[in-house]
C-alpha cells in the first residue's frame, strides 16, 4: 500500500498553470528565484507576493494545502528570522539583560522571512501543478543543449524516470523485508544505535540484493523493447509550445523588468 | 492456542487514503491443526496473517494468545514472534547471510540462545526442511529457487514456534520444488505436531493437504469448516473469484448426468475410489 | 516464423574466485519449427532450458551451435538484432520489473518510441494495443496501482504496440493468482485467433497448455516430447519422468484406467471425461 505515495507532491487540478509547457514553470521557477535576489526595498516584496498571489489563484490549487507542505519548514523559517532579529547591530529599539533588539535587525527578519517564504512557496507551486515525468521531460526537452557540452541529458532524465516508477515499490519491499525480519526476531526499535545500525544489515542485504535483480531484469525487458539510447528516438508527447506559453514567457520578462525597474525608481526616491 | 475476537483493520485509519482491510473476523486457531486460507488477491488474507504474531495492530477488536491478550502492555510481542512462526510470501528474498547455516541461526541468535542450542536448532531445522549438510557452508544465494525458499522456512521453523504460518509457500515454483515444498510441510507436521496454517491459491494443495479452511472474502471470513465442506459451496465460492479442484467439478458434473456418486469429491484419490465404486471395479 | 536446427546454449560456471568450474550446456541439439498463427506452448520444469530458447529467440543469448532463424533473421548476425526484436517480442515472468515509465499509456509507448515511429502513429498503436488487451480504462493510472494480472496485459499491450508477428511469453503466469492467470492466457488466446499473432508460451502450468496448438517438452536442455496437447497427454507417465504434472481429470482417467476402467487415453477436459465415462458407464 505504501505505493500510493506520490512522489514530490502533484495537485491534480484543471487549471492554466497546470497546462503549461514543463519548460515554462522550470523557467519561471528559476527566474522567480533570481528575483529574489533582485530587489532591496519592501516595494520590490510587495510586487513578488502580489504576482505569486495572483499565480497561486489561478493555478486553483487550495492555499491551505500548499501550506500543509510546509510543516517541516516552517521550524527553518523562524529560526533563520529569530537568528537576525538578534544578532544583527545597529540602531537598539529594545534592551533587556544581554538582549539587543535592533531596527535592522527586525527589518532583516522580515526581509529574510519572506524571502524564504517565497522561494517555498514559489518551487512547491511548481512541484505541486507539475507531475513528475512532466518534469523529467520538460528537463530532457529544456537542456538538450546540453548535450553539446557532453551532458548525458537523455540517460539522466531516463535515470530518473525509472527511480520514480521504483522508488514506491523499493519502499514497499523494504517494508515487508523487515516485517519479514521482524517475524524472526529482529529488533529495530531497541538497543544503542549501535545495535540499531548492526540489526539493519539483514534488511539491507536483501534489498540491495533485489535491486540489483530488478534492474537486471528492467535492463533485459528494455533491451527487448529496442531501447537503445537516444539515438533516434521518438516520443509519443513531444513538448510543443502553445500561445499560452509564449504569453507566459513575456508576462515573466515583464514581471523581472518591473521588479528591477521599481527598484531603481523606490531606491532613487528614498 | 490463538484466538481472534472480532478483529477490524483499518489500513492507514485517519487519512484520506482510509481503507477497511478486515471486518470483524472472529477466529480460533486450535493446537495440532492444519488450517487453509483461500481468498483472492486483497482478500484480506495477507493482512490477517500478520495480526497472528503481532505484526500489525488491530484497529479494533483482540487477539489473544493461549488466553492472553497479544496488545496488553506487559506482554511480550517479541516472544510471541518465535512462537508464531511467519513465513512471508517469497520467503527467499529476505536471506541475507554469506552461508545457509548462519542465515537459518539468524532466528534462534535473536532469541539470546546458547551457541550450541543455536546450532543444533538449525541443524535440525535443516534436515526437517530437506536441505542436505554438504549445502551448510553454501551461499544461499548460490541456491535453486525452490532450495532457497526452505532455507528460509527452516529458518523460521529453527526457533521452535508452536505454530507456523506460510503465505503462499509454493508461489512460482514448478511442479518439483512445489512437491518439495509441500513434502518438508507434511514432515514439519509430522516430526514437530505443530499447528500449521497454510495460506494458498491452489485449490489442489489446500483440498489434498489441509483438514479446515477458511475463506476470505473482502476482510470478512466467508467459510469456516472442514476442507471437504467447504468446497461444497463450490458454485458460492467461484462468485468470489475463486475456485473449487478440478475434480470437484468433475464429481459434480457427474452427478448431474445421473451417475449415482456419495457427493463431489476434492482430490483425485476420492474420486477414483467414488468411480471405481460406482463402477463396480474392485 | 520460428526455425531452429541444431541449436546449442553453453556458458561456463565459474566459482567465486573466477575459476572455470565447467561448462553448463544449457540447450543442447534444439530443432524447432514454429510456423506463422500457430499457438505453441514450451513445457519444462526449472532448468529445463526452456527459458534460455526464449532468450535466444530474442538475441538476448547468441547461440553456441546451430543456426536460428527468427523471421527470417539469423540470431547470430549483429546487425539484425532490432529487426529480431521487432518482430518477435517478449514478455517476461516478473510483472514489476518489465515495465519502465509510471504511466500506463507512456510505457506501452516505450517500444514504438525505441524504433523511432512518428508521434502520430505512436498515439494510434497504443490506443489500439490498449484496447487489444482490455486496458483502455487504465491508460493514465500508474502500474503500481495495477493487479498481476493487469500489469502482464500491459506488458503484452507494450509488445503489441511494437506491431509483432510473434510474442514470446516466459512463464508470464508464474507470479500471478489464478485470477491474473486466467486474464492473461485469455488475451494471448484472442491475439492468437483474432490477430493472427504467433504465441510461444513458455511455462510449466500444464492447465494453460491444453488448448495449444503443439506443445513442446523440454528437459536437460533437449526436445524430449513434441505433439498436439492430446498426443502429449496420453503418455502420462513420461510426462511424469520429466518433472511435470498432469491436469487432475487427465491424472484420474489415467489412473481409472490401470484399474480396469474403460477411459480414452489423453482426456482433457471436464466434459471430455464426463461424456467419456457417461457413455460407457451412464444409464442406458
Amino acid at each position: 500500500m505504501l505505493r500510493d505515495i506520490t512522489l514530490g507532491q502533484y495537485y491534480p487540478a484543471d487549471s492554466v498553470i497546470h497546462r503549461l509547457d514543463p519548460r515554462v514553470k522550470l523557467t519561471a521557477t528559476l527566474l522567480f528565484i533570481v528575483s529574489m535576489f533582485l530587489f532591496h526595498t519592501f516595494v520590490g516584496y510587495a510586487i513578488a507576493g502580489i504576482c505569486l498571489a495572483a499565480v497561486i489563484v489561478v493555478s486553483k490549487v487550495p492555499f491551505r494545502f500548499m501550506m500543509k507542505g510546509l510543516k517541516t519548514i516552517w521550524f527553518l523559517l523562524i529560526f533563520t528570522m529569530v537568528f537576525n532579529i538578534f544578532l544583527t547591530g545597529g540602531t537598539v529599539i529594545f534592551e533587556w539583560k544581554f538582549i539587543k533588539i535592533t531596527e535592522e535587525g527586525l527589518s532583516n527578519a522580515a526581509f529574510m522571512g519572506f524571502r524564504l517564504f517565497f522561494l517555498i512557496i514559489g518551487s512547491s507551486l511548481m512541484t505541486l501543478t507539475t507531475t513528475p515525468n512532466q518534469l523529467t521531460s520538460g528537463m530532457e526537452t529544456g537542456l538538450r543543449w546540453m548535450k553539446k557540452i557532453h551532458v548525458p541529458v537523455h540517460e539522466i532524465a531516463m535515470m530518473m524516470s525509472i527511480a520514480l516508477r521504483f522508488i514506491p515499490i523499493l519502499m514497499e519491499e523494504t517494508d515487508r523485508i523487515m516485517k519479514a525480519q521482524q517475524a524472526r526476531g529482529a529488533d529495530f526499535e531497541e538497543g544503542k544505535l549501535k545495535d540499531r545500525i548492526k540489526a539493519l544489515v539483514p534488511v539491507f542485504v536483501p534489498l540491495f540484493v533485489s535491486a540489483f535483480r530488478r534492474a537486471n531484469e528492467l535492463a533485459m525487458a528494455m533491451e527487448a523493447r529496442c531501447y537503445r539510447g537516444d539515438d533516434g528516438r521518438t516520443s509519443m508527447k513531444p513538448l510543443k509550445y502553445k500561445r499560452r506559453d509564449g504569453i507566459s514567457y513575456l508576462l515573466l520578462a515583464a514581471y523581472i523588468a518591473l521588479i528591477i525597474v521599481t527598484d531603481k525608481v523606490v531606491l532613487a526616491l528614498l | 492456542m490463538l484466538y481472534l475476537d472480532k478483529v477490524n483493520y483499518i489500513y492507514q485509519k485517519g487519512t484520506a487514503m482510509e481503507m477497511p482491510a478486515l471486518h470483524d473476523v472472529t477466529l480460533e486457531i486450535g493446537d495440532g491443526e492444519f488450517i487453509g486460507i483461500i481468498g483472492h488477491t486483497g482478500s484480506g488474507k495477507s493482512t490477517l496473517i500478520q495480526h497472528l504474531n503481532g505484526l500489525v495492530r488491530p484497529t479494533g477488536g483482540n487477539i489473544y494468545y493461549n488466553g492472553r491478550d497479544i496488545w496488553d502492555e506487559d506482554f511480550s510481542r517479541k516472544e510471541l514472534r518465535t512462537k508464531v512462526g511467519l513465513v512471508f510470501q517469497y520467503p527467499e528474498y529476505q536471506l541475507f547471510e554469506t552461508t545457509v547455516e548462519k542465515d537459518v541461526e539468524f532466528g534462534p541468535s535473536n532469541m539470546k540462545l546458547p551457541k550450541l542450542e543455536i546450532q543444533m536448532r538449525a541443524f535440525e531445522a535443516l534436515k526437517t526442511v530437506g536441505i542436505g549438510e554438504d549445502l551448510y557452508d553454501v551461499s544461499p544465494f548460490d541456491l535453486s529457487g525452490g532450495q532457497k525458499r526452505r532455507v528460509a522456512i527452516a529458518g523460521v521453523l529453527a526457533m521452535k514456534p508452536e505454530v507456523i504460518v506460510l503465505d503462499e509457500p509454493t508461489a512460482g515454483l514448478d511442479p518439483c520444488g512445489r512437491d518439495e515444498i509441500l513434502e518438508a510441510i507434511d514432515r514439519i507436521r509430522k516430526e514437530r505436531k505443530i499447528t500449521v496454517v497454510l495460506v494458498s491459491h491452489s485449490m489442489e494443495d489446500v483440498a489434498r493437504y489441509v483438514d479446515r479452511l477458511i475463506v476470505m472474502d473482502h476482510g470478512s471470513v466467508r467459510f469456516n469448516g472442514p476442507t471437504h465442506e467447504v468446497f461444497q459451496n463450490y458454485a458460492e465460492l467461484e462468485k468470489i473469484g475463486l475456485a473449487a479442484p478440478q475434480v470437484t467439478y468433475l464429481t459434480a458434473a457427474l452427478i448431474n448426468r445421473g451417475i449415482p456418486l456419495p457427493g463431489i469429491a476434492t482430490t483425485v484419490e476420492e474420486a477414483r475410489e467414488m468411480l471405481r465404486a460406482v463402477t463396480g471395479v474392485k | 516464423m520460428i526455425k531452429a536446427s541444431k541449436l546449442a546454449y553453453e556458458y561456463i560456471r565459474r566459482d567465486e574466485e573466477g575459476n572455470v568450474e565447467g561448462v553448463v550446456r544449457a540447450l543442447d541439439g534444439v530443432d524447432l519449427d514454429i510456423k506463422k498463427g500457430d499457438f505453441v506452448a514450451i513445457l519444462g520444469h526449472n532448468g529445463s532450458g526452456k527459458s534460455t530458447v526464449a532468450k535466444e529467440i530474442n538475441a538476448i543469448l547468441e547461440p553456441t551451435e546451430g543456426v536460428l532463424f527468427v523471421n527470417g533473421f539469423d540470431t547470430s548476425k549483429e546487425e539484425d538484432v532490432w529487426n529480431i526484436r521487432q518482430s518477435a517480442g517478449m514478455v517476461f515472468q516478473n510483472p514489476d520489473n518489465q515495465l519502465v515509465a509510471s504511466v500506463v499509456e507512456e510505457d506501452v509507448a516505450f517500444g514504438p518510441e525505441n524504433l523511432g515511429v512518428p508521434t502520430n502513429d505512436i498515439i494510434s498503436r497504443v490506443a489500439y494495443a490498449l484496447e487489444r488487451v482490455g486496458m483502455t480504462a487504465y491508460r493514465t493510472s500508474s502500474p503500481n496501482h495495477l493487479s498481476g494480472g493487469q500489469k502482464q496485459r500491459v506488458a503484452i499491450a507494450g509488445i503489441l504496440a511494437m506491431k509483432p508477428k510473434c510474442i514470446v511469453l516466459d512463464e508470464p503466469t508464474a507470479m500471478l493468482d489464478p485470477n491474473g492467470r486466467k486474464e492473461v492466457i485469455a488475451t494471448i488466446h484472442e491475439l492468437n485467433r483474432e490477430e493472427g499473432i504467433t504465441i510461444l508460451l513458455i511455462t510449466h502450468y500444464m492447465d494453460e497448455v491444453v488448448d495449444c496448438d503443439k506443445v513442446i517438452v523440454m528437459d536437460n536442455g533437449k526436445v524430449v516430447m513434441q505433439g498436439t496437447p492430446r498426443e502429449i497427454f496420453s503418455r502420462p507417465e513420461e510426462i511424469k519422468q520429466h518433472k511435470l504434472d498432469l491436469p487432475q481429470v487427465t491424472e484420474l482417467a489415467c489412473e481409472l484406467r490401470k484399474d480396469g476402467i474403460k477411459m480414452p487415453d489423453g482426456v482433457l477436459s471436464v466434459d471430455e471425461f464426463v461424456e467419456a465415462f457417461v457413455s460407457k458407464y451412464g444409464k442406458k
